[in-house]
């Protein structure tokens, strides 16, 4: 039963009063793979997430984990998965041992078997010389070292995982990553990420499900994802431009061959065009203006590009459309007026 | 599920004595209160001493004669060097007692009308007025029993004078006998002389007590809600009802420790005597909170926020407090107050923690309240726990 999905989420929806989070949404994930559900805040991942792990009643849909019913036998799956969620899930006034021996205890393992786990967990992360210390003097990174083993003392089959690397520093985020795939690789743990850091999906991530306003609009391996846009056909051009003006970017998006034009800062400039012209109709459309290109390149296409190119906006547009974990049904109504 | 409810129980109280300033104030509070109501309020029942009244004496007399009043000034001067009841100042009129008292010189007048040995002189009952200070109603009432008690022993000798001189045969007891037939005594069912603190500590130990799991319930659910640790225990294989109970049995030995700082401070500060059963105490305190704390999940289970289910919580507590006869008897009260008081559980657990604690009680003596509040709980429990499923699963 290798190739048979641990996972199967079949027409699930969350509704908070008239407002729709997540959207019949379906999938699966395979036994072993890193699953990645992208998109921008507030696109319903965490949700979809919550509902999976039963912290949250679905309104609709069912979901499957290892083949038990995520609502009907919910104590079921929740011997078998771990979250490490936006919130670290733990006590600063206990120790670190002192929390993981709390959280170990609600599962059942008989306490030297549970002992011999959590040393062999803290010493993973290296905080073995910190056990004895309260949760509270720690930094943001040990913090959420702590939060990731204490997702893995039951050792589950499951691992969901909310924006690991939010809030991380870079050095902190690229052991979180390393973590994952050693975890992955070496135990076979199945990992569902959410993440809006496209960066992080497309170096993790098997599969990648990409979700925007409450629905997976796409859902593929990153490769095939960019394939969609990097036919032989798509030219994604990096441009630098002195004198970059707004006469000029609107002459480069009047072009027939242009599909999008992304203005990082001041002289930066990204077009994402078509067709065979495409790098003279680009090149032509700037000097026509009077622009002075310093600098020009061909730049592969990545995920915020397939982004773009399925839903029609960046992702950075829907950035202020966060909905807040907690529920409140009057955040809801805010944000839903926005997103209409 | 038993382990797993000790386990939740004693990592809350572990924060909690992790926190010390919470854990100073845990203490301080109970005792800081006590102290407060229990100095406020008189913890012996005692005769008032000093009052400032004033005397008018308008008898006209009869027949060159103001005997009747010459013999009650003396004898109420003389009972007042015993008792210290009064503060007797001489006044000229009734217009200046009225006076005097507006200004709040004197707290009560004696007017002695014009017509007073007149009348005792021709065999007719004679009229005392007393004045007293209307706007305090409590001193007034007292000046009033006071003073009449006064002025009735004072009668009863007159009239056994009456009696011995109609009939010499009669001696002093048996003048008494006549002019009193009736002589009462009043007892209690306990030893002693409770105090009116003795009255209030019950109910006060009551109070603490509901305080303290009311307002820790929005810290151990609410918050953690907030934080987001309260996932941590939701996504473990346990039984839902762990973590309420869990919480509650945290709670609730917060609160009986706070219950037993009262208790402490009542025993040795106010010498209040305990003469039922400690344990019954305990076990009373026990089902009071259980008959709340269903209310108190159902509340915290719908707050956003700490702050809110910690305002909740206090609305609904304040009124309890002054309507269920834990401050001043429900006696006191109009109908529909009192009416309002029998819907609440503070209202019998005070009761019953009274008769235990004050007279002695046992459980047969309570056992109308005993089914009231366990009946209360069990309602509000049924209710809590789907209610609780609900709202932390959204």
């Amino acid at each position: 039963m290798e190739n048979e999905p641990i996972i199967k989420v079949s027409n699930l929806t969350k509704a908070f009063g008239d407002f729709v989070a997540v959207d019949n949404v379906s999938f699966d994930v395979k036994n072993g793979e890193i699953f990645g559900l992208l998109g921008p805040n507030g696109a319903g991942k965490s949700t979809t997430l919550r509902m999976l792990s039963t912290l949250a009643r679905p309104t609709k849909g069912t979901a499957t984990i290892g083949g038990y019913d995520i609502v009907k036998n919910d104590n079921e799956v929740r011997k078998m998965i771990g979250i490490v969620s936006e919130k670290m899930i733990v006590y600063n006034l206990l120790t670190a041992k002192e929390n993981l021996f709390f959280f170990g205890s609600l599962f059942n393992i008989p306490k030297n078997i549970l002992t011999k786990r959590i040393n062999d967990l803290l010493e993973l992360v290296q905080l073995t010389k910190w056990q004895n210390a309260q949760v509270g003097t720690f930094s943001t990174g040990m913090r959420q070292r702590l939060n990731v083993i204490r997702a893995l003392l039951n050792m589950p089959q499951v691992l969901f995982l909310d924006e690991p690397t939010l809030g991380l520093d870079p050095q902190s985020s690229v052991e979180i990553r390393d973590f994952i795939k050693k975890l992955n690789r070496e135990n076979k743990t199945t990992i569902i990420i959410t993440t809006h850091i496209m960066v992080d999906a497309d170096l993790l991530c098997d599969r990648i499900g990409i979700m925007d306003h409450a629905k997976i609009v796409a859902l593929d391996t990153s490769t095939n994802l960019k394939k969609l846009i990097s036919g032989a056909d798509t030219t994604i051009l990096k441009l630098e431009i002195g004198n970059l003006s707004a006469n000029i970017i609107e002459s480069i998006q009047a072009c027939q061959c242009t599909d999008a034009v992304i203005q990082e800062d001041t002289t930066h400039l990204r077009v994402i065009s078509h067709g065979k012209e495409a790098f003279d109709s680009v090149i032509d459309a700037i000097r026509g203006k009077g622009g002075r290109i310093d600098s020009i390149g061909n730049l592969q296409p990545t995920l915020e590009d397939v982004f773009l190119h399925i839903t029609g906006h960046e992702v950075r547009d829907s950035a202020d459309q966060k909905i807040p974990l907690s529920t409140g049904h009057r955040h809801f109504e805010q944000t839903q007026q926005r997103i209409r | 599920m038993i382990s797993h409810i000790f386990r939740i129980a004693r990592k809350d109280l572990t924060e909690l004595y992790r926190n010390r300033l919470a854990l100073a104030m845990l203490i301080i509070m109970p005792l800081f209160m006590m102290a407060m109501v229990g100095f406020i309020y008189p913890s012996n029942v005692s005769s008032p001493t000093n009052l400032p009244i004033a005397l008018v004496n308008e008898d006209t007399g009869y027949l060159n004669s103001t005997i009747a009043s010459q013999t009650f000034i003396k004898g109420l001067q003389q009972i007042n060097s015993k008792t210290n009841l009064m503060t007797l100042s001489n006044t000229s009129s009734i217009s200046d007692v009225k006076n005097l008292i507006q200004k709040g010189d004197i707290e009560g007048g004696i007017i002695i009308p014009a017509n007073f040995t007149e009348t005792f002189l021709k065999g007719e009952q004679s009229t005392l007025i007393i004045i007293t200070d209307q706007s305090n109603p409590d001193i007034s009432a007292t000046i009033q029993t006071a003073l009449s008690s006064v002025f009735n022993q004072m009668g009863t000798a007159v009239a056994q004078q009456k009696v011995q001189s109609l009939n010499p045969t009669v001696n002093a007891t048996n003048s008494l006998a006549i002019v009193q037939p009736y002589n009462v005594k009043t007892e209690g069912t306990v030893p002693g002389n409770p105090s009116y603190f003795a009255f209030l500590a019950p109910g006060m130990m009551a109070m603490t007590v509901m305080m303290s799991v009311m307002t820790g319930l929005p810290v151990a659910i609410t918050l953690e809600k907030e934080v987001g640790t309260l996932d941590g225990m939701m996504v473990a294989p346990i039984n839902r009802l762990s973590v309420i109970l869990g919480k509650i049995l945290g709670q609730t030995a917060r609160g009986l420790l706070q219950g037993f700082i009262v208790l402490v401070v009542a025993v040795v500060i106010f010498h209040v005597i305990i003469q039922g059963n400690i344990l019954l105490v305990f076990g009373l305190l026990l089902l009071f909170v259980f008959s709340f704390v269903g209310l108190g999940i159902v509340i915290t289970s719908f707050a956003k926020d700490q702050g809110t289910a910690q305002m909740m919580m206090m609305t609904l507590m304040f009124p309890m407090m002054f309507l269920s006869g834990v401050l001043f008897p429900l006696q006191q009260m109009p109908w529909y107050m009192q009416d309002i008081a029998k819907l609440l559980p503070l209202t019998y657990a005070a009761q019953a923690l009274r008769k235990v604690m004050v007279l002695g009680a046992g459980i047969p003596n309570i056992l109308t309240e005993l089914t009231i509040l366990l009946v209360f709980g069990t309602i509000m429990i049924a209710v809590a726990v789907p209610v609780f499923k609900r709202m932390m699963t959204k």
